[in-house]
Order: C-alpha cells, then structure tokens, then sequence
C-alpha cells in the first residue's frame, strides 16, 4: 500500500454490461430495452436533453434504483456491488463533519477503520490538504466539489459514475478540476453524466447521446489521443461542433 | 459584548417602562391593591417571601428539569422507534395526537389521583406537554434526511442502522433542536398545572394558597419567579441547541 493514493492496486477495471435494461416510473417508461457496453478503463460521457433519463440510468446502474426488466453485470464476470462508486451534482458533503471525515465517510458508514493516511494524501491531491479540518460550509464552491471528489475515490472503487460534478462551477474552476479529475480517474471505468459538449470532448474515449421518449442510445462516437485534451484542440472543436449539431436534432424529435 | 450590553439595556427599559404603565394605572384608576398590587407591593412580597420562594421555586424547578429530561428521552425514543421500524408508525401516531388532543387541565386531576400529591404527578404532566412537540419534530427531522444524503450512503453500502446513526440523526438535529426549545417553553405549564390541581409546594402551590387568602402582591410575587425561572430555561436550552448544532444551516442538499 506505499503507492500513491491516485494509482488504483487493481491491475484493469472491469466493463460493464447492460442488456435489455428497462425502467418505468408508473406508467412513464424512462427506457426500454436499452442494452449498451463500457469497455473496462475506459470514459465514456453521456450526453442528452434534460429530463430524458440519464440520471435515473445512472442511479439504475448505481442500484440505487432497481429496473423493471433487465441485466447490470460487469464484463469480468464478478459481481458491480461494491465496485462502485457515485458522485452527484451535489456535492452531499455532511455538513456536521469535518472535509477529511467527509473524504471517509464511506468507512465510517461500513464500520470500517478509516483510513486517515490515505483521505489526507487524497486531500492533498486535490489540493485540499490544509482545509482537512475545517467544515464544508466554510469552502467555495469549487473546493467542495474537490472534497466530494476526494471522497470519491477514497472508496477505492474501480466503476465511477459521475452525474454532472462540475457543473455548478464557473468555468475556470470547472476546467481546472476536468484537468485534475482526468488524471486522478485513470485506469477506472468512468460513466460520465455532462451538459456540457466540452467537458465531454476533453475527457472522454467515447461519446453516448441520449435521445427520444422512451430514450435511446446513439451510435458511440470515438474521441481519439489522450486526455485531458487541450480546450483549443481543433479536433477537438471540430468534435464539439459535431456533438452539439447533434444533440440540437435530438432534442427536436 | 456591546451586543449584550445592548440586550441588556433595552430589556431593562421595557421593564422599567412596563413597571411604570403598571403603576400609572392603578393610581390612575384606584385598583385595590387585593384586585392588583403595584409593583411596590410585589417587590416587598418578594423580599419578605423570599425563603419560601426560594424552596418552592427549587420544587417547580426539578419538576420541570425531571419532566424535560424524562419527555425528551420518551420522545426522542418514539421518534427513532417510528423512523427504523415502520409499522410502529401507525400504531403510535395515534396515541401522539391523543396525547396533544386531551388538554392537560383535564388530565391533570386525574395524574394527581394515580400519582399522587407529591412531585410525580407533575413530572407527567410537564413529560405530556412536551411528548409531542419533541416528538413530532424529531420524526420529521428523521423522515426528511435529503434523499441525495442517503443514496450516496446506499452506494457505500451502509447498513440500516448505520444510516439511521450517522446520516438520518445527524441531519434531524436541526428539526429536533427546535422541539427542544418548544419543549423547554412549554414544560413548565405542565408542572404548574398539576402544583395548581394538588400539591404540597412549588410555585403553583404558593399561588394556588396566596390566592385563596387574596395575598394578590404573592401571587404575583410567584409569577415572577416563575417567569424568571422560564426565561432562564429557555435560554439555556437554546444555548445548549446552539453548541450542539454546530454547523450553519445547509440550503439546497435535496
């Protein structure tokens, strides 16, 4: 355990595998007989509409909400539970405890001794190693979303379900954090919640769009080279552009 | 500091000014001072009475602390017992009106029939007065922990237990604060209630005993104290609320 704390112990991530997934609220069906696949250690961004129901695919993926029909299992074969860790649009930090015990707060919650080295080396990798004591109401915005990402990876976990966490943040602070964030998740399987077709550009392998009532998923757009890409890439430009166009004829039918 | 001083002062000036109007009118209207005392009178009862006042306030006093401490356990316990097992919740919601509906004057004789003149009685009246104030918040406050606080719990694979311990009974504290300070107000009507029903001291017993013998300037001597006594409470209680909520007030945590 001398390794940093940003370099996973696992040797590669699983994928995961959705097949013929389906989910209704009452009488709503949100999806229908989605089936699509992570390829392990990759990014894949998800985008689409409001409201089309990529937050509750990722909170069905989370298994927090449990799916009429259908199949979540990881490409490894073994069991997702507990090999998963999510991070909302809120940073849900406790109010009542200190950032590093938010950073373990997962331990706390298990029962388990916590970790105090590695929430402090977590801390300081996202560059929040001084304010390990104070309380999450004394932090910017952006801090915040450092601290919540920081607990984020203290769970150790290599699938990461990310629903929007840099989007209450202006823009520098986000583009900071993309940086920070697309090397702290290396070698993690990471679907990612986004709006924003930069973000996704810069740090995904692989773009999904959502679209329709029920939805469905686009064809996958590959993004080459490494991440995270610069924000004046011309490819990258070319692609947001691209991205955009479509999501504008998605959200028209 | 210039704060306090602040406070103080002007609570001084309402006083003194309240103090005035009272003497003001009851020369201006010649009130008997066995229909209302000026505030002479009660000032000379208070000091004249003061012994007894002294030991009777000490009486009211542990029945309040007593009925405070043994409600807001009862309370507090009701309230986790409704959250972690939910049947429950059916079976003593009812009995959580029942206790807010039937008034506690009606209640009080019959407390003092079962219980006793002696300082049980009391210490029941003042555990039903503030039963349901404690817990009806604290419930609230356990049934409404942010949805977005327990998935992210859910994902850690918390137990039940866990959640309730660390996520639902930090989050109500706040809810559970503000029952604590309704309870701490409205705790000494229940004992002064069931001192006024039958008793052999406590301020009640004073009042209910000057009362009788039109010594009006004891009865007032007596509301005084307890209304120090109150204000006192109350403020310790919504000290103690402060040092254990200790973090501000989160907007928007779903």
């Amino acid at each position: 355990m001398n390794a940093p704390p940003s370099i996973p112990s696992w040797s590669q991530p699983p994928g995961i595998r959705i097949e013929n997934l389906t989910l209704r609220f009452g009488d709503e069906t949100v999806f229908e007989n989605l089936s699509f696949e992570i390829e392990g250690g990759s990014f894949v961004a998800l985008l689409g509409p409001s409201g089309i129901g990529k937050t509750s695919l990722l909170k069905t993926i989370a298994g927090l909400t449990p799916p009429v029909a259908g199949c979540i299992s990881a490409s490894d074969g073994a069991p997702l539970a507990h090999r998963i860790a999510y991070m909302g649009q809120q940073d849900l930090l406790f109010p009542w405890l200190s950032v590093l015990n938010n950073v373990m707060l997962g331990s706390r919650l298990r029962g388990e001794k916590p970790d105090r080295a590695r929430a402090r080396a977590l801390l300081a990798e996202v560059g929040l190693a001084e304010r390990a004591d104070a309380l999450p109401a004394t932090l910017s915005g952006g801090m915040r979303q450092r601290a919540a990402l920081a607990r984020t990876l203290y769970e150790h976990r290599p699938v990461l379900l990310l629903d929007e966490p840099f989007s209450a943040l202006d823009a520098i602070t986000r583009a900071r954090l993309q940086e920070r964030a697309a090397e702290l998740l290396r070698n993690h399987t990471v679907l990612l919640i986004t709006h924003d077709p930069m973000e996704a550009c810069r740090l995904s392998h692989q773009l999904r769009v959502m679209t329709g009532y029920p939805a469905t998923l686009g064809e996958p757009i590959e993004v080459p080279g490494a991440t995270p890409r610069a924000p004046d890439d011309p490819a990258l430009l070319n692609l947001q552009a691209e991205l955009l166009k479509r999501l504008l004829a998605g959200s028209e039918t | 500091m210039k704060n306090a001083v602040l406070i103080a002062a002007r609570s001084l000036a309402i006083f003194a000014g309240f103090l005035m109007l009272w003497q003001a009118a009851i020369s201006l209207f010649a009130i008997p001072p066995y229909l209302l005392p000026g505030p002479a009178d009660v000032a000379a009862a208070l000091w004249t009475g003061r012994a007894s006042l002294w030991s009777n306030m000490l009486v009211t006093l542990a029945e309040i602390l007593l009925g405070l401490g043994f409600g807001v356990l009862v309370g507090a316990a009701t309230a986790l017992a409704m959250t972690a097992v939910k049947p429950l919740r059916r079976w003593l919601m009812p009995v959580l009106i029942v206790s807010q509906a039937i008034p506690i004057f009606a209640l009080a004789p019959l407390l003092v029939l079962w219980f006793g003149f002696g300082m049980a009685s009391k210490v029941i009246a003042a555990m039903l007065v503030i039963y349901f104030p404690v817990t009806a918040t604290f419930f609230d406050g356990l049934r409404r922990t942010g949805a977005g606080l327990l998935d992210l719990a859910d994902t850690m694979n918390a137990s039940p237990t866990r959640i309730l311990w660390h996520v639902r009974l930090p989050a109500a504290l706040p809810a559970f604060g503000s029952g604590l300070r309704v309870a701490a107000a409205v705790a000494p009507i229940g004992a002064i209630i069931g001192e006024w029903v039958g008793s052999a001291g406590g301020l009640g017993f004073v009042m209910l005993n000057a009362n009788a013998r039109l010594q009006t300037d004891m009865v007032f001597a007596a509301l005084f104290v307890l209304a120090l006594l109150a204000v006192a409470l109350w403020a310790i209680v919504d000290r103690l609320v402060k040092w254990l909520i200790f973090w501000p007030p989160e907007t928007g945590q779903g």
